[in-house]
């Protein structure tokens, strides 16, 4: 299918509409990826949207990402965005503090976005400001922590047979 | 009895049955958690008047096994069974989905051999998938025989996956970077028999529900979903495309030489279950024409890609050679060094684009593996697909959408 839009045409016009809130463009196999302040995150997926040329208007797939060592950054909002008309792919990342690990909901303009949502905090513990129903889907209501958070190991701590260093990790 | 055939509101029951016409009480009705007709574990609590549903809560996440989190401490080629278990009908997709997406990773060079041996695989899969939903419609409307009539075909293609890898449900079949062994001379005779009887009892099938006057009195304007409604809610598949969207990943994206094929985008008008019924139909015809292809130009070659760093060397060698045995071990303890970085993949699975999204710090085990499941996204259209209909409708609407729990839970 043919594709109008190149990474590089499309991040200059993000970077001109949104200039001081992107952070970082990168293009990891030839997918463009860019890190963009949290607080815009929301502004620059409607604008996204709603733009006649790049109609970039499906939401594939939102998700965390915990990097505990960062600070300041610990956690990572990933969105992947895809232009059904253009056949363009974008990746859109911010990255939250674990203080606070808060950003917009996307439920306002993706209706899909709701459960993605709700499965991200019942995992990670991010908060989405405005999101209509945001309490945990696939654990138990009344589980008390985060599991994808990488302070909670997979296995026993306790276990001595089971050493890492062995493990090439 | 009589009343119902005066009622007119009831001879389009799916039309127009306004608040008005039906008196009585609101009762709560819970369908699910384990219910013949939910085809899996999740509850639905309707609210209904009479017959009509006014609103639907779901509960999701009675099979949640932490798939996302048991990746992060597996090595890649031990994530392939995690995989089987997304949506357990058409598994082969899922495992060569992630095969694909490590590839990616790691740019390994697929012969071309390998790709078409996956197109066979995948498209089989993807029969399998398609006959079981579609044949499932029909017992939810009441058609038990041609669920049964269809289930000796889905046997057949289980036993060439076991031909291939010896498994039949949960397959793990292949390997990153090809297969473990080639087609065998018995795979490709089941095949030909396959293709050759398969197109007759698909057809019988077809005569007995596509234009049966039930099953379409039933089926249309059940559980009816719009384009732009399909696609703010995150459609994907067949669901997207019975609502009139032309969006397969298998043309936009081609992976694995699905540019080389001839085939066809079957796309519906209403979104509604009778058109979702039709359009699996018509991709079953269209993955037999992809088989029928990609199996007669079959190219020569190796099953295998050169990458002898993640695929196992056969036992006897690493008993005879120090090379295999180096690079057995190697795979075995989780030595190998794999690149950084992050990768999105997507296939066409049965349900829609199956994505990958995986990011690697170079460690023996991704650092974040996150799947893109169809189910999980679009199951969430539900109670707006059913608010208004009749609970019938929504078994129907529910058995349409193709909600598999292994994919919704994760």
């Amino acid at each position: 299918m043919e594709n109008k839009l190149t990474n590089e045409g499309v991040a200059e016009r993000i970077q001109t509409q949104f200039g001081a809130a992107v952070v970082a463009v990168e293009m990891p196999y030839d997918m463009l990826t860019m890190e963009v302040a949290a607080d815009q995150m929301h502004a620059i997926i409607e604008w996204l949207k709603s733009d006649a040329e790049l109609q970039i208007g499906f939401l594939t797939l939102l998700g965390g990402v915990h990097y505990p060592n960062d600070k300041g950054r610990e956690f990572a909002m990933v969105y992947h965005l895809h232009s059904l008309t253009n056949n363009f792919r974008i990746r859109l990342k911010a990255f939250l503090p674990a203080e606070n690990p808060s950003i917009a909901t996307l439920t306002d303009i993706y209706d899909g976005a709701n459960w993605m949502e709700r499965e991200t905090y019942d995992f990670f513990g991010i908060q989405f400001d405005g999101h209509p129903n945001l309490v945990r889907i696939l654990n138990e209501d009344t589980m008390d922590y985060f599991p994808m958070r990488k302070e909670y190991h997979l296995e026993d701590a306790t276990r001595e047979d089971k050493d890492d260093r062995y493990f090439g990790r | 009895m009589s009343t119902f055939k005066e009622d007119s509101a009831y001879a389009m029951p799916h039309v127009g049955l306004s608040n008005e016409t039906i008196d009585g009480d609101i009762a709560t009705l819970n369908l699910g958690p384990t219910h013949p007709a939910t085809h899996g574990i999740f509850q639905n609590i309707l609210q209904v008047d009479g017959e009509k549903i006014l609103s639907s809560e779901q509960t999701v996440g009675y099979i949640h096994r932490a798939f996302e989190k048991l990746a992060e401490r597996r090595p890649y080629n031990q994530i392939t069974p995690i995989t089987d278990r997304l949506n357990y009908c058409s598994s082969p997709i899922n495992n060569m989905g992630w095969h694909m997406t490590v590839e990616k990773l790691i740019g390994a060079d697929i012969p071309k051999r390998v790709q078409y041996m996956r197109v066979i695989v995948m498209e089989l899969a993807r029969i399998a998938d398609h006959l079981i939903c579609n044949s499932v419609i029909g017992v939810d409307t009441g058609a038990l025989t041609g669920f049964t009539y269809v289930f000796q075909e889905r046997e057949k293609i289980y036993e060439l996956y076991e031909e291939i890898c010896g498994a039949r449900l949960t397959t793990n079949v292949g390997r990153i970077g090809g297969f473990e062994r080639d087609f065998s001379p018995e795979f490709h005779r089941k095949l030909d028999d396959f293709l050759k009887t398969f197109p007759k009892v698909f057809n019988e099938f077809n005569s007995l529900l596509a234009r049966n006057r039930i099953f379409m009195d039933r089926t249309r304007g059940a559980g009816p979903i719009s384009a732009e409604r399909a696609l703010n809610y995150g459609f994907v598949g067949p669901n997207l495309r019975a609502a009139g969207v032309d969006y397969d990943v298998r043309v936009m994206n081609p992976y694995s030489s699905y540019e080389d094929f001839d085939f066809t985008i079957p796309v519906g008008v209403n979104g509604d279950t009778y058109d979702r019924f039709m359009v699996r139909q018509e991709e079953i015809r269209q993955s037999l024409k992809i088989i029928e292809q990609a199996w007669k130009n079959l190219p020569e070659g190796s099953y295998k890609a050169d990458i002898p760093e993640f695929y196992l060397p056969p036992k006897e060698e690493v008993y005879n050679n120090m090379e295999a045995l180096i690079y057995h071990f190697k795979i075995v303890m989780g030595e190998t060094p794999i690149p950084v970085g992050e990768v999105y993949h997507s296939v066409e699975g049965g349900n829609g684009e199956l994505g990958y999204y995986l990011i690697s710090d170079g460690g023996r085990s991704p650092y974040r593996l996150q799947f893109r499941r169809p189910c999980f996204i679009y199951y969430q259209a539900y109670p707006e697909m059913i608010i208004g209909q009749t609970i019938s409708d929504a078994v129907l609407t529910l058995s349409s959408m193709n909600v598999i729990a292994g994919e919704l839970d994760a």
